[in-house]
């Protein structure tokens, strides 16, 4: 079975992350780029079932700069087949990107589409329902469990108030949350390996798709900070504030 | 200019109060843009539910049916809420970014072809709109263009509707779907029953994180002293990763945004991750034993203390202070 797996080129969860003085955009000297955290998980579920059916093939997609390569040559070392990078440098709203993954898809014929439920930088979480909806195929956000029997896939959901099991024929867009898995760490063979894997650039323009945003940031601030309060010497202190000042317990 | 039309979301034929926070934010792009707010309640027999929906004051209530909305699929709904906002000229679509907002939102942007922002915690008199970006490290002012915009708003920013005096007339709308292109099949839902508040619902929340050290001390050290507070039970994403706790009860980026009267935080570093889920509750108390764990940076009181004392006492201070 053949699965793409969409991924984003990310500031690692731990930077910390500055908003320019003039509200264009964040700071990027000394961020380290990593996978979006989400879109890892998506590259070692694809793994997995692969290995599961023992047939198949992982292909890797992203959609920006040429250092892009980076993140796809991690996934590759992960255990991707291939990847492509989509080359631009120009912003892209949801539904823009949304569309260059179809058209990929169009070529590709995937069995299957999987990434992360959201990207932790705009935390948007919609390309993934786009994607299911310009396909005209089914969707499953917030899987964090997968099983394939043949065409036939179920996914388990994690929803409010509990978990939720739906399903339907192949193929389908899938994305990830948190339990799914724990993706493996890149050995060095497979870095080694991941060198000489194909790597494809194409030029976004190539594919003749309307990528005119209709959803701009006009300006990016940072929020009002929160101050500290104080620090109370004891237990008691504290339950006698909350009830008393505070007056919530 | 076409009107404001709000998805109704609701569970055991129950509205939860982030659906009227969706339907009180609906009323405010309406008043703003100088348009009517309509209320979309969709399902297979809603009629009933419609009319607890007209209580909040839309300008309309419509009850949106058909057999194939009986339980929630996201291509069923998202087709069937299409073609209502084309009926109805509708320019702006919304509903609160819960698990089934977000899931069904975006779908239904890009089937009507339309720009869509999530989690939106600022409307603009002109439309615009903010919205937490970097796990709330940024806050962005969005423009969306085009006759449609799809918004989901985030529950804590906005309050939830009042009722009003005069119900809005309902009207009863046959869905229309195109059944034969409906792929998706609902299996079960397997409810986590609790006696507890809901969490984004509760007036106080208690946190655990990593510093619990495990599930069984969940149980066993924390969830006394949520019960005596009446609280709802929450958890970093650190706890959840480690499997103490199911991620529904995840707050932070990725997990859900609270806001409670009074949120304390118990063996939570506080990562960027997890403040970003909590830093606008109204008062927030920090227990931990690591005095530069950065939860104290927006803690209204901090106490550095082992939590494996200090919870249980507290939870002993508590049950003294109910009976006295």
């Amino acid at each position: 079975m053949k699965i793409l797996v969409p991924l984003k080129r990310v500031p690692d969860p731990a930077t910390t992350i500055r908003i320019l003085p003039d509200g264009s955009g964040i700071a990027t000297d000394n961020v380290k780029w990593v996978i979006n955290p989400f879109d890892e998980i998506a590259i070692e579920e694809a793994l997995r079932i692969k290995e599961r059916l023992k047939t198949g093939e992982v292909v890797l997609l992203t959609i920006g700069q040429s250092n892009w390569q980076e993140q796809l040559r991690t996934g590759l070392a992960m255990g991707a087949d291939r990847a492509k990078l989509v080359l631009n440098d120009k912003p892209l709203d949801t539904l823009a990107i949304a569309r260059v993954i179809a058209k990929i898809v169009a070529e590709e014929q995937p069995k299957m589409v999987i990434l992360g439920k959201q990207a932790i930088d705009d935390d948007s979480n919609q390309v993934g329902q786009m994607l299911a909806e310009l396909l005209g195929w089914p969707q499953a956000t917030f899987a964090s469990k997968i099983d394939i029997d043949g065409d036939k896939c179920t996914v388990v959901r994690e929803v409010d108030g509990g978990l939720e099991t739906v399903a339907f024929a192949l193929p389908a867009v899938i994305t990830t949350d948190l339990r799914l898995n724990e993706p493996r760490y890149a050995s060095l063979p497979g870095i080694m390996k991941a060198r000489k894997k194909e790597l494809k650039e194409i030029p976004i323009d190539s594919l003749g798709v309307d990528l005119t945003p209709k959803l701009k940031v006009k300006e990016l601030k940072a929020p009002p900070k929160r101050q500290a309060g104080r620090k109370v010497e004891s237990v008691q202190e504290l339950v006698k504030l909350l009830h008393e000042e505070a007056k919530l317990i | 200019m076409g009107d404001v039309l709000v998805f109704a979301e609701y569970q055991h034929e129950h509205f939860p109060k982030s659906t009227l926070v969706a339907i009180n934010a609906g009323l405010e792009m309406a008043r703003k843009r100088g348009v009517q707010c309509v209320v979309a309640v969709l399902g297979e027999k809603v009629e009933a539910l419609a009319q607890t929906a007209a209580k909040y004051g839309a300008a309309k209530v419509i009850a949106l049916e058909h057999p194939a909305l009986k339980n929630y699929l996201a291509d069923a709904h998202a087709q069937a809420l299409a073609n209502l906002v084309k009926s109805l000229g509708a320019e702006y679509v919304m509903a609160t970014a819960t698990a089934r907002g977000k899931d069904l939102m975006p779908r239904l942007a890009a089937r009507l072809d339309a720009p869509m922002a999530s989690d939106i915690i600022t409307i603009n008199d002109d439309g615009t709109v903010i919205r937490p970006m970097y796990a709330g490290n940024g806050m962005a002012l969005v423009e969306m263009d085009g006759p449609v915009k799809v918004i989901t708003v985030r529950s804590t920013a906005f309050d939830a509707a009042a009722e009003s005096p005069n119900p809005s007339p309902v009207e009863k709308v046959a869905a229309a779907i195109d059944q034969a292109s409906l792929k998706m099949e609902f299996v079960t839902f397997n409810e986590i029953k609790s006696d507890r508040p809901q969490l984004t619902e509760a007036k106080i929340v208690i946190s655990g994180g990593r510093g619990l050290k495990s599930g069984e001390n969940f149980k066993t050290v924390l969830e006394p002293l949520v019960d005596v507070v009446g609280a709802a039970m929450g958890a970093s994403r650190a706890a959840v990763d480690a499997g103490f706790v199911p991620n529904d009860l995840q707050v932070g980026q990725t997990g859900k945004v609270v806001a409670p009267d009074l949120y304390i935080a118990v063996g939570i570093s506080g990562a960027i991750q997890h403040l970003a889920g909590m830093k606008d509750s109204k008062v927030i108390v920090a227990i931990n034993k690591d005095e530069e764990a950065p939860i104290f940076s927006v803690a209204d009181y901090g106490l550095v203390a082992d939590l494996f004392k200090a919870v249980p006492e507290m939870a002993e201070e508590v049950r003294k202070l109910k009976q006295a």
